[in-house]
């Protein structure tokens, strides 16, 4: 309606993070920490020694399994935080209006880097050899039969300055810049929005642009370099241009997901009364067309490296595809992320009610959670891989704990940025 | 009276004058015709009461029809009419397929919602418009009122229900 009339809300409405909902959270919790101890028990006493017998190959063990599964829920949940960060910095750069009452809810979401980031290092530092096939120093010992000329080209990449094999400064440091980096930028956006929320006027919101332009340009280059740090140095061989890309869109849809999830949740709570369909319908536009934007990098990686053939780019894809664990996967993961988000939400009334936005945002969390476990298991587990109770209670035990950290934040301040000088605009907001 | 031809027209000076006086003319009973603006008042079609196009729709089924072409004639190409080994791929290799199908689709969806526009808003090349009043292209909304879909009403009742709802001039206009 273009009816401009006066507009009432409960601007310091605060989110009450009730015993109920802390009690339903840790009982996700506790029912992932359940099956991932059963799951680890079944891969104690599993046994896949067989493979271990063959030459220049290590024996496999249970606990690369449970590293695998820490790391992929380590780079999903990392990156579902940093979206959240990233998308209220675009909202600023793009001088958007009719998302204010809802950016706290975004970079509420950046409250588990911190503690992301501790995990991150934490994993690497006790499963490195397990993970990172480049961590073994015989790999660049010209002397060794385990000699690798490629990967002592790339040597440089992870070690520098110090010796090819040593210790990865280079790579460590670029894991702790970034996540302080992108601490800082939190904690910078959070204390402008809170400085504003005292004094008002639009002074902070462009002290606010300013500083999300800088954390833009930082975010472009670190997004892109962690996914080939975290995530394409698994397959230490294998390289793909567009990587960072692929992971990036992952993320972004991953965060979109949720940061709609969140505001579909407050607002059947009873909070965020001016946040109508609008806005959601907004959401939904977001959540479907960045599913799209996934599927087209993914075809682009995929069809290039089919089309041209090179043996040294395609075993990425044979890797999963031939593979019996995971070949199936590679088409839940296209049937979730693209097939299922297309068809539901392309429809206007799909996306401006809750009820679809509600499973096709869950479904989608789960199905860039099973595309980060495609990216990282054929190269760390090989034949050992798989989505079983230990993969499923970690993805339940990390989640809640990031659902428990993340509201917890949201409690801690106003759920509306008050003073925000694009409230009006959004309350008019009508598309 | 003829359908279509004898009309009364309200002229508008102010976009939100206009809305509030499509609802106050609307809620007294008169049916309007059309509102004509110089640009698109946001939230004129609500008030009016317009339900949504369904343009969407075909769009999707020239879309579907887009992809169906372009898959089959890749097909009969590629597997019956002249087959070639590319690549060392089958000669039906579905990826190849992926882009020349996407681009039809967005080809004759674009095609398809342009031509279904064109046609069901007669806007058809040798169409002669109608014009209520010139104005309508520059500074001012013109609410155009069908006299015969409102029979029911005393015309005097219709011009005073236009002036009180903020219209700067109410004439008549009639049509050949």
């Amino acid at each position: 309606m273009a009816h401009h009339g006066e507009h009432h809300y409960n601007l310091d409405q605060r989110f009450d993070f009730t015993a109920s909902i802390k009690k339903s959270i840790l009982t996700v919790l506790v029912i992932g920490a359940v099956l991932l101890g059963i799951g680890v028990v079944m891969a104690m006493t599993g046994g896949h020694h067989e493979e271990g017998a063959e030459a220049g190959t290590h024996a496999f063990h249970w606990y690369e399994r449970l590293y695998a599964s820490i790391w992929v829920n380590n780079v999903f949940f990392t990156g579902i935080a940093i979206i959240g960060v990233f998308f209220f910095a675009i909202q600023f750069a793009a001088q958007a209006g009719w998302s204010a009452p809802i950016i706290r809810v975004m970079l509420s979401l950046g409250s588990w880097l911190p503690i992301a980031g501790v995990l991150m290092l934490a994993t690497f530092f006790v499963a490195n050899h397990d993970l990172f096939h480049w961590t073994h120093s015989y790999l660049f010992d010209k002397n060794d039969p385990h000699y690798d000329k490629i990967i002592d080209g790339k040597g440089a990449f992870f070690f520098w300055p110090m010796e090819k094999g040593t210790f990865p400064v280079f790579y460590i440091a670029r894991m702790v810049i970034f996540f302080g980096f992108w601490v800082f930028f939190f904690n910078k956006f959070k204390q402008i929005s809170a400085q504003e929320d005292q004094l008002g006027g639009s002074s902070h919101w462009f002290k606010m642009r300013s500083w999300s332009a800088f954390f833009l340009i930082f975010f472009a280059v670190s997004s892109s370099i962690s996914a080939w740090d975290w995530v394409m140095s698994i397959d230490t061989h294998w390289f793909s241009t567009l990587f960072g890309w692929y992971v990036f869109a992952s993320w972004f849809v991953s965060g979109l997901s949720a940061i709609t999830l969140i505001v579909l949740f407050l607002k059947g709570k009873g909070y965020l009364e001016m946040v109508n369909e609008n806005h959601v319908h907004d959401l939904g536009k977001f959540v479907f067309g960045f599913s799209i934007f996934w599927t087209y990098l993914w075809f682009s990686q995929f069809l290039l490296i089919y089309y041209a053939n090179i043996p040294e780019e395609s075993v990425y894809f044979i890797e999963r595809l031939e593979s019996d664990i995971y070949g199936p996967f590679v088409f839940v993961n296209l049937g979730l992320n693209f097939f299922l988000p297309f068809l539901v939400l392309m429809t206007r009334d799909a996306k401006r009610h809750g009820v679809f936005l509600k499973l096709v945002c869950t479904i989608l969390l789960v199905g860039h959670w099973i595309d980060f476990t495609l990216m990282v298991q054929p190269g760390t587990l090989g034949h050992n891989g798989g989505i079983g109770l230990l993969e499923v209670g970690m993805f339940l035990v990390y989640g809640s704990a990031v659902t428990f950290v993340v509201l917890g934040a949201l409690a801690k301040r106003n759920l509306i940025a008050k003073n925000h000088p694009m409230l009006e605009e959004s309350y008019n907001h009508h598309i | 009276m003829e359908r279509d031809t004898h009309f009364i027209l309200g002229v508008y000076d102010d976009e939100d004058v206009l809305l509030h006086a499509v609802e106050k003319v609307r809620g007294s009973g008169v049916k309007i015709h059309e509102v004509y603006s110089p640009y698109p008042v946001h939230g004129l079609e609500h008030v009016l009461g317009y339900k949504r196009s369904k343009l969407p729709i075909a769009a999707f089924l020239f879309g579907m029809l887009g992809t169906s072409l372009a898959l089959t004639m890749q097909l009969y190409m590629m597997k019956f009419d002249w087959p070639m080994i590319i690549g060392g791929k089958d000669f039906a290799a579905f990826p190849d397929f992926v882009p020349v199908s996407f681009e039809m689709t967005v080809l004759l969806a674009a095609f398809g919602m342009v031509g279904v526009f064109l046609i069901t808003s007669n806007l058809k090349p040798w169409a002669q418009p109608r014009i209520f009043d010139v104005r309508s292209t520059d500074d001012k909304h013109i609410m155009a009122i069908d006299l015969a879909n409102n029979s029911s009403v005393d015309l005097d009742k219709i011009t005073e229900i236009l002036n009180e709802s903020g219209a700067t001039e109410v004439n008549k206009k009639s049509f050949e």
